[in-house]
């Protein structure tokens, strides 16, 4: 009977994309339209193909790690495709040539900039976030994930999300909202997946065999709702018609600035902090065989990050038609988060008390150590941005480019990485990575790569904010934009370098998976049942 | 008064009051008496139930033969 229901919805789905695809109004929808249509299409032939067959019974006594495997292995390819397209653009700005005429208007700078920070924050950051949590919260709760096969559906369905944005942002469909570019119906889409998250989520949790709900779960779970919070607050438009991609926001002005950047900073305190917090405090505590250094502080920390996060959105509307009491509210909640920021770094780092000896062994617990290093840099670097003053000088300079990366790559990047090296040998059952001198040359690339990103950032970026406010004498201004565009050139070769290091470190970690995943001997299964 | 006024005049009063309260009633929990066994019990969560999902009954032999 549930075959017969789902057969009817996949084949109205797919009817309606083809219409769809027939009569879109614009180069962006049509092509969505044939995917989407592609897509269900496939479905549909799948369970037509299953309907009326005796059903294979699936063991379901193990924890649920094949859509684990599935999220590690998008992870690893995402973060790839990331870095690449990263590294593009980097050169795109050193090289203005780069924007190949042919590619026009599809590889300009412009479209392959959303495409290059939706890859590393959404697809390579939130496949991440999505299978550590599907594997932490079976560990931490002690049972299998709850709904079956829905676990399935989020990880598709996700990484339809991304394909969808990817190639929407190339056709130039975008509601031009930072980090929230997607245009209406991915943003629905994205809501019916994210609902589904949650609910296996919450699910899990409900029937844990552990009293207590361990604090990794306690960051994953705020991350998951807030996330969800702030999808659709931020999103709330109206298409202008159902056969095109194009929408309209309801909010204008600066109360659609002030929800944008309440979004888009929460995306930054929820999304690659609270849920990489998680992650830290799953992952760290495993790799150095010790108990959280201390777990009333994990729920200081817990409570406090996400009390203060929330209002810090409007230091990024200093000087603009924010009333100054909003923006000071924001400066003061960020530098007040310097806090519960500094309490977990130091929570994590001291977890290694005892342990620090394994600093010249472990190559993996170098790069979480380093991980929360560049998470406690960027913490205090952020609350200093914060401050008007200071941000009347950083403010639309490449300085703000060099924070938000020595926390995306040392912070969000790192802890993953660690996070993959942790997991890949568990779920395929190997001893151990297949080369631990391949994560050294990582950890040595990628770090050296941040480096040489963050200084020759910081060095742009105060010099283009000195630029921009030198007056002469009568109080001219002394230079024209162009001036400072043309000063900034070695730093963005530099800057370019950077990248290329940390994406020959990306590329060593997936040669290392794929060796691991493909060769090596067996050890004997330590994961229970493959799931499915 | 204006929808805005209003809810801006409960926000910055009662809520704000609430919230603060809330938080303040989170870190008096974390050290009530008695919460250092919970705690760390709690944080060693991560160390069992590796391979398989628990089942309470094993659990709480567990605990038992800790305490």
């Amino acid at each position: 009977m549930g075959n017969y229901l789902k057969l009817i919805a996949l084949g109205l789905i797919t009817l309606f994309a083809a219409v769809a695809a027939n009569w879109g109004r614009d180069l962006a929808y049509v092509v969505h339209a044939i995917i989407i249509m592609l897509v269900s299409g496939f479905m549909f032939l799948r369970v037509l193909r299953a309907t009326d067959e005796p059903v294979q019974a699936v063991a379901t006594d193990g924890y649920m790690d094949g859509v684990v495997r599935a999220g590690v292995i998008a992870t690893g390819f995402w973060g790839v495709v990331g870095f690449l397209v990263g590294v593009v653009i980097a050169f795109q700005l050193a090289f203005p040539q780069l924007n190949f005429e042919v590619l026009q208007p599809y590889g300009n700078f412009g479209r392959l900039r959303p495409l290059h920070t939706s890859a590393v924050i959404f697809a390579f950051g939130g496949n991440a976030l999505i299978m550590s949590s599907f594997y932490i919260v079976q560990r931490t709760c002690g049972a299998r994930l709850w709904g079956g096969n829905l676990a399935w559906f989020v990880f598709w369905g996700y990484n339809l999300f991304i394909v969808l944005a990817a190639t929407g942002y190339l056709l130039g469909a975008t509601q031009s909202k930072e980090y929230a570019e997607p245009e209406w119906y991915v943003d629905i889409w994205l809501t019916i997946v994210w609902v589904s998250f949650l609910l296996v989520y919450l699910g899990t949790i409900f029937k844990r065999t552990e009293k207590h709900i361990y604090v990794a779960n306690w960051f994953l779970l705020s991350f998951i709702i807030t996330v969800a919070m702030l999808h659709l607050v931020n999103n709330i438009s109206i298409p202008v018609s159902i056969w095109g991609s194009k929408s309209v926001q309801i909010f204008s002005g600066v109360q659609d600035a002030m929800t944008q950047w309440w979004y888009g900073h929460n995306a930054v305190g929820f999304f690659l902090t609270a849920g990489f917090l998680g992650m830290m405090y799953y992952f760290v505590p495993k790799q150095a065989g010790r108990p959280v250094f201390s777990y009333k502080l994990s729920i200081i920390h817990f409570w406090a990050l996400i009390f203060l996060y929330i209002w810090a959105g409007p230091h990024h509307l200093h000087y603009t038609a924010l009333p100054d009491w909003a923006s000071t509210l924001g400066m003061v909640f960020s530098i007040i988060l310097w806090m519960p920021s500094w309490g977990g770094m130091i929570n994590g780092l001291m977890t290694l008390q005892g342990a620090w000896d394994k600093l010249r062994t472990d190559p993996i617990i170098r790069m979480m150590v380093i991980s929360l290093a560049f998470y406690g840099m960027s913490t205090f670097e952020g609350p200093m941005m914060s401050i008007r003053a200071v941000n009347s000088l950083s403010h639309y300079t490449d300085w703000t480019i060099g924070h938000v990366h020595s926390g995306a790559l040392g912070w969000n990047g790192m802890i993953t990485f660690s996070a993959l090296y942790f997991l890949t040998p568990k779920l395929w059952g190997r001893a151990q990575m297949y080369s631990m001198s391949a994560i050294n040359w990582h950890f040595w690339l990628a770090t050296i790569g941040i480096i040489l990103y963050a200084a020759s950032m910081w060095v742009t970026g105060i010099m283009e904010g000195l630029m921009w406010r030198e007056v002469d004498a009568n109080g001219f201004l002394v230079n024209s934009f162009a001036d400072t565009v043309s000063a900034k050139f070695p730093m963005y070769v530099v800057r370019g370098l950077g990248g290329v290091l940390y994406l020959a470190g990306a590329l060593i970690m997936a040669w290392n998976m794929f060796m691991t995943i493909r060769g090596g001997q067996k050890v004997a299964a330590r994961v229970g049942v493959p799931a499915e | 008064m204006d929808t805005y006024s209003l809810l801006r005049e409960i926000a910055d009063s009662w809520v704000l009051l609430a919230m603060f309260v809330f938080f303040l009633g989170t870190i008096i929990w974390a050290f009530r008496p008695g919460s250092r066994k919970v705690h760390d019990d709690t944080s060693q969560i991560p160390f069992r139930n590796e391979d398989r999902p628990g089942d309470a009954a094993s659990d709480t032999k567990i605990k038992e033969l800790q305490s």
